[in-house]
């Protein structure tokens, strides 16, 4: 129940990465070996971009990678970003002035234009689709209508949305949007950015000059076609995905009558739910949903390690105390619904455990 | 019967060795997990994976595990190694001294920090393509952060005098920098003995996967960076972003086994390299093999044949898989500005392949290789007037070309 760090591989992206990993040559190379990598990347590239209704791309090293390339390539402008951003909007840009949200998690778009009024001059707005940790679902396309008519770039970190919201770069209206391949099923260590056909990005990583001079580094042609075979599967299986997975949200949400349910009266996504239980601390509840084997998180994986009180919760207005005892539950393609039901065992009996609570 | 063009082309990629393959798969699709997660028993098997390739990793250059950080490659490696030193140092140090034949991702990140306004001095290199080490120490001074010098070219696979030029550095304070992305189980490298600072390694030039890479950053005495991607903190606050375990899996496999195999390895590919070049002489006249002989890799030929056009050769050995220099670069038809770099001349630096034999290389496919060759360049010079006038005498250089 931990997807949001990352979902298993699909047997599709496996097959596709298996075949081409016994490929040889440099898709860089102009003789059949590079020739024909290259015409295999190429094919990938444009499922992608034909699937998200995009007509350019530059792939990354992942989702990481494609936001830092994207805060840093438009240069020196002013930056805003949503304060729930993913950490790496957040590092990339701290300099960055913060939009605050609501206690359910979403920006308000009225605040959000009164902030960029305040600006002498246009910059780049960074707002992400989908939250990591709420699942709660961002405006992003007023917001993008607002911030061009003030002539701001738009950016959005779509890693979470992919598969779960249908989602069209054309129609959202954003100058740049990131993708991650491992959080739609694809093997990880491959991303991509998507741009309008007029944004040029200075590069983060300069050399050979492969992808448009924006991104060099010879390109990984099995973790490309695996990411284009996910993408392709989890976009083709989205409405049956939704559906089924909205069933489980549902169905914790009625079973957990105790349970706080952040973001819960704001439209989200079905796939995350962040769960807080009263005065019981996340780190107990990991461990006793551990010994139960059930895999849970504590916020972002990248910063699970640590512990720290989530940032999310913290702009959503919540105190450090109760954000301590708050968890991430994240299905996926794979998750079934004994596995929901278990979760829903499990989550009562630590409940209901009084040593537990003296314990914490 | 070969069925399939010969792969010769080894340092612009190596095939991913099924035995890596192999070690890798299961990583793709059982043991599934963020490495990252700390919370849960899926995190922590894909953790302790990627933590024995990491030393996997740091024992084939003699280092410690905690002084490994993956990457997405070795593009990515120099970029960090460059602008993360000459930025977290900046306010004290602002010159950088590297080496005018360097992979292009190494000049380019050097051209990006001239533009924030760093000092780079780009030294030359001698005739055979190594550079003089007392042009290196003139050319260093109390503002000097850093110097970054390959450790074997990537288009002629000369090695560098890296513990030379480590000492060098250390009696001054100042960090080295090695791409190794051509030397990694193909050279021994020891960190310790080379006083090398900071050393790039790339997945797919040691048979390992694409988008994978490493950085070594020193310990001790401490190397700083200055991230170039941020989020997360992952590696050490160095390299955000979610490794991939089975790519991680792959570089560490892929190290150990070149090392297990470095020795034998290495006299395999001087048997082929002298078999092969040994023809190429006993029946062509005016070959020219750029860069060192000696001081080389055993897996790199770099060749001119003088008055036949390289990209023509090309054409014409379609069943070789070879190139007229690096990968990055090969679809334009500019002369290799590093064959430039040593002084060969642009007509002769036209004429020339990139031949490289590895891991995979037969003992028929190199004799294939060498009559293939050998006869295009004979049909091809059998056509040239410019071959024809040479043979009768004429110097070509003093011609005077009429203007068209």
């Amino acid at each position: 129940m931990d997807y949001n760090a990352s979902v298993p591989l699909r047997l599709c992206a496996q097959n596709a990465l298996i075949e081409t990993l016994h490929q040889v040559g440099n898709a860089s190379s102009v003789h059949y070996a590079g020739r024909k990598l290259r015409s295999l990347i190429d094919g990938a590239r444009h499922s992608i971009l034909q699937r998200v209704g995009a007509k350019r791309l530059i792939f990354t090293s992942g989702g990481t990678e494609a936001n830092a390339l994207a805060l840093s390539g438009f240069g020196p402008v002013p930056l805003l970003v949503s304060a729930i951003e993913h950490d790496s909007v957040l590092k990339s840009a701290p300099n960055a002035h913060h939009i605050p949200v609501t206690s359910e998690g979403k920006i308000d778009l009225e605040i959000l234009d009164k902030i960029l009024s305040s600006f002498d001059k246009p910059g780049l707005l960074s707002l992400m689709f989908v939250n990591n940790e709420t699942g709660v679902i961002q405006p992003l396309q007023e917001a993008t209508r607002l911030a061009h008519l003030k002539g701001w770039k738009v950016h959005t970190d779509a890693s979470q949305a992919l598969g779960h919201i249908p989602l069209s770069f054309e129609t959202l209206g954003v100058d740049v949007m990131t993708l991650s391949s491992h959080k739609c099923g694809g093997p990880s260590g491959v991303g991509a950015l998507l741009l309008k056909e007029d944004v040029h990005l200075k590069p983060l990583i300069p050399g050979g000059g492969q992808e448009y001079g924006m991104r060099s580094g010879t390109l990984s042609a099995p973790l490309i076609l695996g990411f284009a075979a996910a993408l392709a599967e989890a976009l083709y299986e989205e409405p049956t995905a939704v559906e089924r997975l909205s069933s489980f949200q549902q169905k914790i949400e009625e079973a957990l009558s105790e349970a706080i349910v952040y973001g819960k009266k704001d439209a989200r996504v079905a796939h995350v739910l962040c769960l807080g239980m009263r005065s019981i601390s996340a780190e107990l509840q990991l461990m006793a949903f551990d010994l139960k084997g059930i895999a849970v998180s504590s916020g972002a994986a990248c910063s699970s390690g640590k512990m720290k009180n989530s940032h999310v919760l913290a702009a959503m207005g919540v105190s450090p105390e109760e954000s301590a005892c708050a968890i991430r539950v994240s299905m996926g393609w794979k998750t079934r619904e004994d596995e929901v039901d278990t979760f829903i065992q499990a989550w009562k009996n630590i409940y209901a455990q009084p040593m537990v609570k003296e314990a914490s | 019967m070969v069925t399939r063009p010969i792969y010769l082309d080894y340092q612009s990629t190596t095939p991913c060795d099924p035995r890596v393959l192999e070690i890798m798969l299961p990583y793709f699709t059982e043991e599934f997990g963020n490495p990252h997660s700390r919370s849960h028993a899926y995190g922590w098997q894909a953790e302790e994976a990627v933590e024995t390739a990491r030393a996997q990793v740091a024992k084939i250059i003699h280092a410690d595990p905690r002084e490994v950080i993956f990457t997405s490659g070795a593009t990515e490696s120099n970029n960090l190694a460059l602008k993360g030193v000459a930025q977290f140092y900046k306010a004290q140090k602002d010159h950088i001294v590297t080496c005018v034949t360097e992979h292009k991702c190494v000049l380019d990140s050097c051209r990006h920090l001239e533009q924030a306004g760093f000092k780079i001095t780009y030294l030359p290199v001698q005739p055979n393509g190594i550079i003089d080490l007392n042009r290196l120490k003139d050319a260093l001074t109390d503002r000097t952060v850093l110097v970054s010098i390959m450790a074997v070219n990537n288009e002629i696979g000369v090695i560098q005098p890296l513990a030379e030029i480590g000492k060098i550095c250390r009696e001054k304070g100042i960090f080295f920098h090695t791409d190794a992305a051509q030397a990694v189980g193909k050279i021994p490298l020891d960190v310790e003995m080379m006083n090398i600072d900071l050393l790039s390694i790339s997945g797919h030039k040691l048979y390992g996967p694409k988008g994978i890479g490493a950085l070594y950053v020193r310990r001790k005495p401490r190397v700083r960076l200055t991230a170039l991607i941020t989020g997360g903190g992952q590696e050490r606050g160095m390299r955000s972003g979610t490794l991939s375990t089975p790519l991680c899996v792959g570089i560490g496999a892929a190290c150990a086994m070149a090392q297990a195999e470095m020795g034998e390895e290495h006299a395999r590919l001087c048997a082929l390299r002298d078999r092969f070049y040994n023809t190429i002489l006993s029946e062509l006249e005016e070959v020219y093999l750029n860069g060192d002989f000696e001081q080389r890799i055993p897996g790199n030929l770099n060749i001119s044949f003088a008055h036949v056009e390289g990209e023509g050769l090309m054409m014409g050995v379609k069943e070789l898989a070879v190139s007229s220099g690096s990968a990055c670069t090969s679809a334009s038809l500019e002369p290799s500005y590093v064959l430039r770099a040593l002084g060969v001349e642009e007509e002769m630096a036209h004429t020339s392949l990139r031949i490289g034999f590895g891991r995979f290389t037969t003992e028929a496919e190199v004799d294939m290789a060498a009559e293939k060759i050998i006869r295009e360049v004979h049909r091809l010079r059998e056509m040239s007037p410019l071959w024809e006038m040479s043979r009768a005498g004429i110097n070509l250089k003093s011609i005077q070309w009429a203007a068209h």
